[in-house]
């Protein structure tokens, strides 16, 4: 389970969670975190076989509601924090440039 | 003597109703407190005296004519900058969100102003309730009120440091690995983690969503199980609620300890747990079997994974709950993007802070492919083995007594460059959120300095009415929790 945090697993980290660093962080973060994941490097040890996961501390279920038409927030509520609002939309920078394409 | 009219929320209430004291006179002089402590401490993010007089006047108003009145009419309470109020704003501590006004109230706000609560401010918190010392605000630290220099604890260090101050008498906080009862430890007043599912999510920002719940905080369990009781309950926006029935909590909180099994684990009084620490706890142990508990030995042998475990399922979560603050709808965007994936990258970067970062980049490793099996699925197993071994503990006892945290409050500064060993102070909260269970830190003590030392006490889920009996039966026998910082005003 050991993993080497190197500049470019932090890079690649980073842009998977889509925030952007500067060099000094990438630099920063990398000794961080390889600190804290190897802290993790314990759970390595523990023997799980026949473990089930548990992704939530209640019974699993879907909890569901019945499908009727219910109040929601008015368009002007859901736009009201619109760092640029246009008519009844949020607008943003046009979605894809030729290099992320 | 008439309980209800000793601990200071319910004595309050109590004064207001009988029409004693006007809820304009009580408001009105919180807010002087609050205004005189606000430099010194910054407990607060925002509190807002001309809406707070207003619903205190109405108040008055209807107690005159005689209509009815809730059973909190009156009382100022302080709430969470990570809960939504359709009032002020909601920050999170964060500068992304600096100036966000949510269009809804959470759940649990509804639920206090119904009550006729009166919510004055938002308090302080670590930037997303991330964080053990209320330092990671964006804005500034939040100070403990028995020594300024000293960390409130965190990331609900705002509101546990102002009731601490006596600002206001309740407050609530969140907690997903620690936030309400860790500094509850730090600052000598009692909070409470509720059972995962006991009070409904809805309007509280997400942290981890299978970890987090709101928790109250007050000067005495008798308040905090009032305050438990006003919030909690089923809510059809919340799909993780329960629909357990909500207990009176305070109709069995005097029931005492005879007999009540209290566990004891060698797992929690091990190494790197502060002597003096140490000795607060076993005395309160020795407190409890005085009143006549039983005291057991438990084994909890995973609870040496729990900061792990925790920081593993947190961060995962936090990484995906996170994703949400991109510059587009709603928080700070960043100027001059070309095109979407800019505009996400540069407004993240600009408007999230360094310990955010750091949780959103060790969550979205653990759940990367190449890694989630050995990280985040590893850790949600080791999850099961934590629970288990809970549920194995709670069939020999009622309760489980430990430290809240291996040491008292600690200088601000001390641990803000590493993040390891920030995180190994969560070693004995976090195992109650990843298993759902309920647990309290209560005031057990002082050190040499005069810091105040917690003792935290867990129970099953649901075993909320046990647990309380159980504190309060503490609270009865001792007096740390009357005790207040120096500087501050009586209750």
């Amino acid at each position: 389970m050991t993993v080497v945090v190197d500049m470019p697993l932090v890079r690649h980290v980073a842009r998977l969670a889509r925030i952007e660093l500067t060099e000094d962080e990438v630099v920063r973060y990398a000794h961080q975190l390889g600190r804290v994941l190897e802290y993790m490097e314990q759970l390595g040890a523990v023997d799980t076989s026949n473990v089930e996961p548990t992704a939530h501390p209640t019974l699993d279920r879907n909890v569901l509601r019945d499908d009727a038409e219910s109040a929601g927030l008015s368009t002007d509520a859901a736009l009201s924090n619109a760092p640029f609002r246009q008519d009844d939309q949020f607008r943003v920078p046009k979605v894809l440039n030729q290099e992320t394409a | 003597m008439n309980a209800a009219a000793q601990s200071p929320i319910l004595g309050l209430a109590r004064a207001i109703r009988s029409g004693e004291r006007s809820a304009e006179e009580v408001v009105r002089e919180r807010l002087c407190r609050i205004d005189a402590a606000q430099a010194r401490l910054g407990a607060f993010i925002s509190f807002d005296p001309d809406r707070s007089l207003r619903l205190a006047r109405q108040i008055d108003t209807e107690r005159a004519k005689g209509g009815s009145l809730g059973p909190l009419a009156g009382v100022p309470l302080a709430v969470k900058d990570n809960i939504a109020t359709p009032f002020g704003a909601t920050t999170c501590g964060c500068r992304m969100l600096e100036k966000y006004r949510s269009p809804f109230a959470a759940h649990v706000v509804e639920r206090l102003e119904t009550a006729g609560a009166i919510i004055v401010g938002k308090t302080n918190l670590d930037e997303f309730a991330m964080g053990s010392t209320t330092e990671n605000s964006a804005f500034f630290p939040t100070r403990n009120p028995w020594d300024a220099t000293r960390v409130a604890g965190g990331s609900s260090g705002g509101s546990v440091a102002a009731v601490a101050a006596r600002l206001v008498p309740g407050a609530l906080g969140s907690d997903t690995g620690g936030s309400v009862r860790l500094p509850a430890s730090f600052c000598g007043v009692v909070g409470l983690k509720p059972t995962y599912g006991r009070v409904s999510r809805y309007g509280l920002v997400a942290y981890g969503s299978s970890l987090d719940q709101i928790g109250p905080v007050a000067t005495d369990v008798r308040d905090v199980a009032f305050l438990l009781g006003a919030i909690s309950g089923h809510d059809p926006r919340d799909a993780t609620s329960s629909a357990e029935p909500v207990p009176d909590y305070l109709s069995e909180i005097e029931s005492g300890v005879a007999g009540l099994r209290v566990g004891v684990s060698q797992e929690y009084l091990g190494d790197g747990l502060d002597r003096q620490v140490r000795g607060a706890v076993l005395t309160a142990i020795d407190v409890l079997r005085g009143a006549g508990a039983e005291v057991v030995s438990v084994s909890l042998p995973n609870l040496r994974h729990a900061v792990a475990c925790y920081y593993l399922i947190a961060t995962a979560e936090a990484s995906s709950n996170l994703a949400r603050f991109d510059g587009v709808r709603y928080g700070r965007r960043a100027e001059g993007a070309d095109d979407l994936l800019q505009l996400y990258e540069r407004s993240r970067s600009l408007g999230l802070g360094a310990e955010v970062k750091r949780r959103i980049m060790l969550g979205t490793f653990a759940l990367s492919s190449g890694y989630h099996d050995a990280y985040y699925l590893k850790a949600l197993k080791v999850r099961t083995l934590i629970k288990s071994d809970f549920d194995d503990a709670f069939r020999q006892v009622d309760v489980i007594a430990s430290p809240v945290a291996p040491t008292t409050a600690f200088p601000i500064g001390e641990k803000v460059d590493d993040p390891l060993a920030m995180y190994l102070g969560d070693i004995y909260t976090t195992s109650a959120n990843l298993a759902g269970l309920c647990a309290i830190s209560v005031p057990a003590g002082f050190d040499d300095r005069g810091l105040p030392i917690g003792l935290q006490l867990m129970g099953p889920p649901f075993g909320e009415p046990r647990l309380l009996a159980a504190a309060f039966a503490h609270q009865r026998t001792t007096d740390f929790h009357r005790q207040a910082p120096p500087e501050t005003p009586g209750d």
